[in-house]
Order: structure tokens, then sequence, then C-alpha cells
């Protein structure tokens, strides 16, 4: 069969609903873009463990601690989940990481922000994760069937994380004048990163378009970004506090909140290395990776080990 | 009932900060599933811990764990040595967690038959994911213990820094007699051949020799710690003692 | 940089369907990949669920309940190596499936019972 028919075929499928599998023919760029979006999004949540797990070891009850820790483990359960769906596009687990290691892939630049109060980690649950499930929803419709799968199982998770942050926020609001400071303050902060989270405006995104007719991303950048500010703004009421932008307000025609401009110098800034916490971010992830190469290394010569032993045995 | 509040507190605090401890790795575990299995064995121990220290603050009365895990001192903390040594690499955390579920298991056995029936149900419960830590951990050590020659060298490293901490767990502090005396608790001496003899076998495949006549530390379950303990509770009180009487 | 991968999640992509240069070697440290498969409750099949990496079998399967039964999904846990599973070939489903399209004998509602005959 020519190759044109093997792409009639494909896009046939891609609009009919039909979800694309491991070992069915799919375009090259299709493969690529696949493995850059699901890989991005593996090394996201990886690199998103560390900026919580700053608060684990100094979480300010045991109980807090406990979610915490559940919470970041279930990050590296959806990497995990991830670089598997990942990997069924043909590239190794470890490929992937040293697209991350040498800066090649990216990450979300949200988890180049510092966490620097307590209030951060519930910060981080309700906007960031809020603002994640956005589109993770999204993608539980997505085109190629492993993202897909490993999506639904990600968003049954995720909610816990959207409302244990904003539990935590609610206590905070309720709390004395420092928590209630600390509170305000941490929505202040990432407030504006988490509206960039959605990405470029559509007018100025390059990766959208083709996204959208593979059915990879199914909204665009800026419907998904309106979604949340209205769904926020809302939120942020029951919390007593505000968000950080005078500009927002209803709009009665358009039915949604107007806003202020996202300020993409810093955006870019960020996503190019230059955010607070870009290298040492990264250079926890290749620490980490550095110091457990011996491990892998011993586990693997003794599995080897195993298997010539039971070999022998059984010969 | 001042000996059973010491032994529970004793019980409480090693799990909470063996918790801790194991808690630095999340994030920067060797590769992911182990980041995520250390994790576990983490939350495992802080949701032991909490059993624990709810059970104390019942018996002291007017207190709730938090007070209990938060606002008390290093001279204070009754947990062993062994718990508070540092992670070190992947090879002396695994055999730290090695040697504590060893024992915690051969613990957990008898303090299900204890005659307090609160102790029993936490150690009932708990013991089901103590055997799974302790398989774990002692399939690590075999595997570094043989894997390459590299990690055989890091064990006996980890074997030589630990070992001199194991035979606190077996010796028993003042507070622990009386709680033997009346069958709630457990008597750590009795457990010292049979964790002996466990570790031997495990050591044995990890082609690891026990060590013998090692100086053995104790005083942790007196109170008197090595100095890592204050910087452990340093970061894990910092809250608390930042912003007192607060609800979180 | 020229090495093809060979292996992919279920059997071979051959390389020229794959859909173009994609560079791929197992190291010696790259763990083996393995496929999980997890009985939710007694009395159901077991279901892939997903993947992972371990060294052996004890650890992929213990891995396997950290990672897919967190939240006590599981009541039993199977896990192979991801190479040792053989897969049909996708443009061959035809052939597969298609004939038995035709046997609908092999389906219950093929047969029409009286309504009272109930639960069968």
């Amino acid at each position: 069969m020519p190759v044109q028919n093997f792409e009639k075929i494909f896009q046939e499928k891609i609009d009919n609903e039909i979800k694309i599998e491991p070992k069915d023919w799919m375009p090259d760029a299709y493969r690529k873009t696949n493995i850059r979006q699901i890989s991005q999004h593996a090394h996201s949540e990886i690199v998103g463990m560390l900026p919580e797990g700053n608060w684990i070891s100094r979480a300010p009850s045991l109980k807090r601690k406990a979610i915490l820790l559940a919470k970041v483990q279930d990050e590296a359960g959806h990497g995990l989940y991830l670089y598997s769906a990942c990997e069924t596009l043909g590239i190794s687990r470890e490929e992937t990481i040293n697209d991350l290691h040498s800066g090649k892939a990216k990450y979300s630049s949200i988890f180049n922000y510092p966490t620097l109060t307590w209030a951060d980690i519930g910060a981080i649950g309700w906007l960031v994760d809020g603002a994640a499930i956005m589109n993770q929803v999204m993608l539980t419709r997505t085109s190629y069937g492993p993202y897909a799968r490993a999506m639904v199982r990600i968003c049954k998770e995720e909610s816990f994380h959207q409302r244990q942050g904003f539990e935590s926020l609610l206590v905070l609001s309720k709390g004395t004048k420092e928590q209630r400071e600390m509170c305000q303050d941490a929505i202040n902060r990432w407030w504006w990163p988490a509206l960039m989270m959605f990405g470029p405006k559509d007018s100025e995104s390059t990766n959208s378009d083709q996204g959208m007719k593979w059915k990879i991303k199914r909204k665009s950048n800026d419907e998904l970004r309106q979604n949340f500010i209205d769904m926020i703004t809302e939120q942020v009421k029951v919390l007593g506090m505000t968000l950080p932008d005078d500009k927002l307000k209803w709009n009665e025609e358009r039915k949604h909140y107007d806003f202020g401009e996202i300020n993409w110098d810093e955006f870019w800034n960020v996503v190019k290395g230059n955010g607070p916490c870009n290298k040492q971010r990264l250079q926890a992830r290749k620490d980490a990776w550095d110091k457990g190469t011996w491990v892998r290394e011993a586990a693997a010569a003794h599995a080897e080990k195993r298997k010539s032993k039971s070999n022998q045995q059984a010969a | 009932m001042n000996a059973k509040i010491d032994y529970t507190l004793h019980l409480a605090d090693t799990t909470l900060i063996l918790s801790q401890r194991n808690s630095e790795w999340c994030g920067h575990g060797p590769i992911l599933e182990q980041d995520i299995a250390i994790t576990n064995i983490s939350l495992d121990l802080i949701g032991q811990a909490r059993n624990f220290y709810q059970y104390a603050a019942k018996l002291i009365g007017n207190t709730d764990e938090d007070k209990i895990a938060y606002l008390r001192t290093e001279r204070e903390f009754k947990n062993l040595l062994l718990a508070e040594q540092p992670n070190g690499d992947w090879g002396q955390t695994i055999l730290r967690q090695y040697f504590f579920s060893q024992y915690q298991y051969l613990l957990y056995q008898q303090l299900q038959n204890s005659k307090d029936e609160q102790l029993a149900a936490i150690a009932a419960k708990a013991i089901k994911e103590t055997s799974y830590h302790l398989r774990w951990s002692g399939e690590w050590v075999i595997r570094l213990g043989e894997g390459t020659d590299e990690s055989h060298q890091r064990m006996l490293n980890a074997v030589n820094e630990l070992w001199g901490y194991t035979g606190e767990m077996f010796i028993p502090a003042t507070y622990e007699s009386p709680v033997v005396k009346e069958n709630t608790g457990v008597s750590v001496d009795s457990l010292k051949q049979p964790w002996l003899e466990k570790v031997k076998t495990i050591f044995e495949e990890a082609t690891i020799t026990v060590p013998e006549k090692v100086f053995m530390h104790s005083g942790g379950k007196e109170g008197k710690h090595t100095e890592h303990l204050g910087f452990i509770l340093t970061e894990l009180q910092y809250m608390q003692r930042a912003y007192p009487n607060s609800e979180w | 940089m020229s090495n093809y991968i060979k292996k992919f999640y279920y059997g071979d992509i051959p390389e020229e369907k794959g859909g173009g240069n994609i560079v791929s070697a197992q190291t010696k440290n790259d763990w083996p990949l393995w496929e999980v498969f997890i009985r939710s409750k007694q009395g159901l099949d077991h279901k892939h669920v997903g993947s992972l990496h371990a060294a052996d079998a004890p650890m992929a399967i213990e891995n396997a309940r950290d990672v897919y039964t967190r939240r006590m999904e599981g009541v039993s846990i199977w896990v192979v190596e991801s190479k040792y599973i053989s897969a049909s070939n996708p443009e061959e489903a035809g052939e597969l499936y298609e004939p038995a399209v035709d046997k609908i004998y092999r389906h219950p509602t093929f047969y029409n019972l009286p309504d009272e005959v109930n639960h069968m």
C-alpha cells in the first residue's frame, strides 16, 4: 500500500474518533508530536515533584505531611504512566530523560517558580493543578490511545489534588492574620504563572494547529485559559481572597471574565531558562539520576546473575 | 501508666523519624519506580506513627498528635538512633530500612498479642505493611550486595556505618520493663537472636558477612541522641514553632 | 545514530511504516519494560493497566503494587516482560477478526428464548 493510503486511513480514523494504537501506521510528524507532548508532560510531573517536595519535611501537621507525601507520590505515578505511554511510540524512557537533562526537552515552566511558604503548597494544588486539570480532562479524549488512557487514570487522581489544595487554603483563610496574609501572598504569586501554563496566545502558538487537526489537543490555549479564569474567579470568593488583576471584570456580552495582559516577556524568559529555579530544578533531576546510576547498574547486574543461575539449574 | 505512655511515644517517634528520613528521597530516587516505593514506605510509617501518637494523646489527655510530635524537644524524643541516621546513598537507606523492618516485624508479631487492645490493634494492622517493607528492603540488600563490585563495596560501607546502631533495638529502656511485665509491651531482648538469624540469611545471599565485636551505641530510647536529631526536628517542627496555636 | 528500534510496545513496527528514524538502544542500565495486569476484584479477569521498568520479576510485582494499586485497585497482579508479548498485526485485523463477525451463533443474543427464562 502506498503511503498516501496509509495517511488517508489514518486521518479517517482520527475523523471518526477511532483511537490510534501503538502498532497502527501513523505519520512521522504525528509520532514526533506525541513523543514531544507526552514526554514534556511526563517531565512536568517529575520536575513538579520538586517544588512541593520541598515542604514535605516542614509540613505543619502530621496529617498535612501524609497528604503531601501521597500527593507528590501520585505525581511520580503520573510521570510513570506518561513515560510508559511515550515508550509505546518507540522511544525509551532513558532517552526521554536524557533529553530533559540536556535541556532539549522542556517541562512546564510553572515549576521554575519557588515555593516560599506553606501556603504555596495549597496555591499549587488549587491553581497549578487546577490549570493542569483543564488540559488533562481534554486530553482524556486525545487521539493516541495510550496517552488517552494514561490521562483517564491521571484525571481520576488529580481531582483529589485540586480539592486538597483548595481545602488547605480554606483553612488558612479562616486562620490567624499571618495565615491569611500567607494565603493571599501565595495566590498573588501563583496566579499569573498559572495563567501562563496554558501556553502562548492562540495567535502566537505554533504547536496548536496541527495538534487540533490530529485531535491530540482538542481545545485552544485561549479557550482553556478563559475557562480557567472564569472558574477560579468564582472560587476565590469562597476563600475571601482576591486575584491580583485589577482588570478582572465580568463581561456580560461575552459571558466571560475579562482579564489583564499576561507578562509574556516573563513567560519566555522562564521558558528560556531564566526563571527563579530553572537551574536548581534541572540540577536536582540530574543529581538524582547520576546518583542512581550505580543502583540501576547493580540491580540489572543482579538480575542477569539470577537468570544465568536459574538457567544453569535448569540445564 | 507513665511507662506505657513513654513506650507508646518510643514506638511513635521511631516510625515518625524514619518516615521523615525516607521522605527526603521523594523526588530524588534512583529511578521513578523506586522513588514511589520508598515514598510508600514513608507513608506507611507516618501512618503508624500517627496511630501511636493518637493513642499516646489519649493516654496523656488534653493534647493531640501534632502537639506531641511538634512541640517536644530533642531530649524528649525516644526514637531509635538507627532511625535518625542520615540517608547516605541508596544502599545505606535500604539497609537501614531492612535492619529496622526486620526488627519491627518481629516486634509487631508479638505486640499483636499485647494485653493492651489498642497497641495490639495498631500492630496487627501495621504488620502487613511491615512485612512488605521487609521483603522489599531485604531484596534490595541482596541485589546490591550481589550486584556489581561497586554496589557490593557500597553495601559493606553501609554495614560499617549502621551496624553499631542495631544493638540499641534489643536493649530495653527503663520504661520497657514495666510494660513487659504487664504483657502490654514486647521484651526486645528476646528478639535479638531471631533478628540476627534472619539478617545472617539475607546477608549470606547478599554475600556480606555479619560484623562481629562492633561497639554498639545506645541512648536514643532514653532521649540521648546523635547530633542529627536536632536538625531533623528543626525542620519537622518549624511551622508549629513559627506560628504557634494555629490550625493547619 | 542509525540503529533503529526493533522492539516496540507490542511487537515490531516495521521501519518503513513506523514513520521514520527513531533512534533507540537499550543500554545496560536501562531496566526492561514490564506489562502489568491487575485483577481488580475476585472473580474478574486480569486487565492490562500499563507498564513499568524493573530489574527483575519480584521488583516488577512490588512496583506494580506501588504504582497501580495505590488506591486499592487490585487483588492480584501479573507482570510479564514486554518483549515476550507477541501481537497481531493491525493490518491483518481483517483476516483475524472479520470472519467472527458472521459467526453470530457465538454470541448469546443469537438465541431467542422465551421471556420466562431469566438470567441465562
